[in-house]
């Protein structure tokens, strides 16, 4: 199993660890409701070293990138400026979603999943060729996310001196630099924070640091948990290659316009609006007891209309959600099947909560 | 290192039994039980009056990460649930061998608590967990 540099700062802080995608990660340190709420509260940290940073220069790495991309990096125009895309296949089906940075024009930066690295390095190599763009994963820094309210205020501070103005004046979905230190306003709990990309040999400090400045450290557990409240997908759970971002609740990550931008995946999403897209992804908000779970069967009437892909229990909601592919077309109240039983569940628009409060009810 | 108390009874399911010394029994789960699953966030009891054979899943505890069975480990009939639970399932969490108690059973005449596990045999099995 492969071990990030904060490893056995993890075990030392009490980390319950796991293995995920072939990492030994830190489930969580003691209470995976208690680092939820202190998330959505205050302020948390999550060792996301696993993931992987991909640089791509070249003189021609921007169409490349428009090739290789469901969504557009041509939106992006000022240094720093990061976008959420699928990486499709011919068929449409997603290879793995991802972050690509924009930082002049020879020269982006993209985050990747963990579990899917490997195939992500092939795909992008395999494609990188014709267009003569250097590929090179960084896997000499490590990746902190600080999460929450108060992330900001105490991450700051601690950042390198020349980098801390720049970061103070960051917008949402934005990153500053400065030699290997790589700071976004980015994340995955619907709250505000940064993601620092760092050397490896400064990781450990950084944590202790935080850690000192009141920023807990949070486990999978409730990265999970605060994601899927945010309405965020998570590779692997509610997409693959199976499926197209128009069955994957992103279509708003699909840029159709120009209609001149031949990117792979391209003619298969057409085609499949063409002929009508048959499932689609919703969230569910369980009204009936019980927790809703991965791959329990729903209904509406006696007819079984699909399945959901990611649930749980909702600290923030103090009930459970999920989200779920169903079936295309309108849809009220469902049920969903726990333990043989039938249990009603509610049809709402993800997000479910958002910077420290509920976005939807019972 | 769990909480394994003396004078409880246990199974390999992760269950303790304390007798109560009138011909019931109160059950629940174990220290070790509740730390494997962690945050527990829904309890789902079996309804007073119910007869339950011994071995039979009678109640679910549900986690942030799992949902597992509870077995009654006698038979009889349930005389008492912790309805408490219901809107306090970390209860269990906190205190599995007192407030976190699941329910009570009636024994039935033929019922037989010899199979179950002293004190020291459970934390044998906990020890290769």
């Amino acid at each position: 199993m492969k071990h990030t540099i904060l490893n056995s700062i993890h075990r030392e802080m009490g980390g319950r660890m796991v293995e995920f995608g072939g990492w030994d990660m830190p489930l969580h340190y003691g209470s995976q409701l208690e680092e939820h709420h202190q998330v959505r509260r205050d302020a948390g940290m999550f060792d996301v070293s696993h993931m992987t940073v991909v640089d791509l220069k070249g003189e021609r790495v921007k169409p490349f990138l428009r090739m290789l991309l469901a969504n557009d990096v041509d939106k992006l125009k000022v240094p720093g400026k990061a976008l959420y895309s699928c990486m499709l296949n011919e068929d449409g089906g997603v290879i793995d979603d991802l972050i690509v940075y924009y930082l002049n024009d020879e020269d982006y930066r993209m985050v990747v999943n963990a579990g899917t690295t490997d195939k992500d390095m092939a795909w992008i190599e395999k494609h990188a060729e014709a267009y003569r763009v250097n590929v090179t994963p960084r896997r000499d820094l490590a990746m902190i996310a600080v999460q929450g309210p108060q992330a900001r205020d105490k991450a700051l501070p601690l950042l390198p001196a020349n980098l801390r103005e720049f970061v103070a004046d960051l917008k949402p979905f934005q990153a500053a630099w400065d030699g290997s230190w790589f700071v976004a306003r980015t994340g995955y709990t619907g709250e505000d924070g940064l993601e620092i990309m760092l050397p490896e040999e400064q990781a450990g400090e950084l944590w202790r640091k935080l850690f000192e400045n009141g920023v807990a450290p949070i486990g999978l557990g409730a990265r999970d948990t605060l994601r899927l409240e945010a309405g965020m997908n998570l590779y692997g759970s509610d997409m693959d290659e199976s499926v197209t971002p128009l069955q994957s609740g992103l279509a708003w990550t699909i840029a159709m316009d120009p209609a001149d931008r031949g990117f792979i995946g391209r003619p298969a999403l057409e085609a499949q609006q063409r002929k009508g897209v048959e499932k689609q992804l919703v969230g569910l908000l369980l009204t009936g007891r019980g927790v809703l779970r991965n791959h329990q069967k729903l209904f509406a009437g006696d007819r079984e209309i699909g399945e959901i892909t990611s649930g749980g229990f909702a600290p923030t909601l103090q009930t459970s959600i999920a989200l779920a592919r169903v079936d295309a077309g309108a849809l009220d109240d469902i049920d969903v099947e726990i333990r043989g039983k039938r249990v009603p569940a509610k049809v709402v628009k993800p997000p479910f909560a958002r910077h420290g409060k509920p976005l939807v009810s019972v | 290192m769990s909480d394994i108390p003396a004078e409880l009874l246990y199974t390999k399911s992760h269950e303790w039994i304390r007798d109560d010394g009138d011909g019931t029994v109160t059950i629940g789960i174990t220290d070790h039980a509740q730390e494997l699953l962690g945050d527990l966030v829904f309890v789902e009891l079996p309804e007073v009056g119910d007869n339950v054979e011994s071995g039979a899943d009678c109640a679910v505890v549900e986690s942030v990460k799992a949902a597992s069975d509870v077995y009654s480990p006698v038979a009889g009939e349930i005389i008492e649930v912790n309805e408490a639970l219901a809107d306090a399932p970390e209860t269990i969490n906190e205190s599995p061998y007192a407030e976190g108690w699941l329910f009570k059973v009636k024994l039935a005449e033929k019922a037989d608590l010899s199979h179950l596990l002293s004190a020291d045999a459970y934390q044998a099995i906990e020890d290769v967990d």
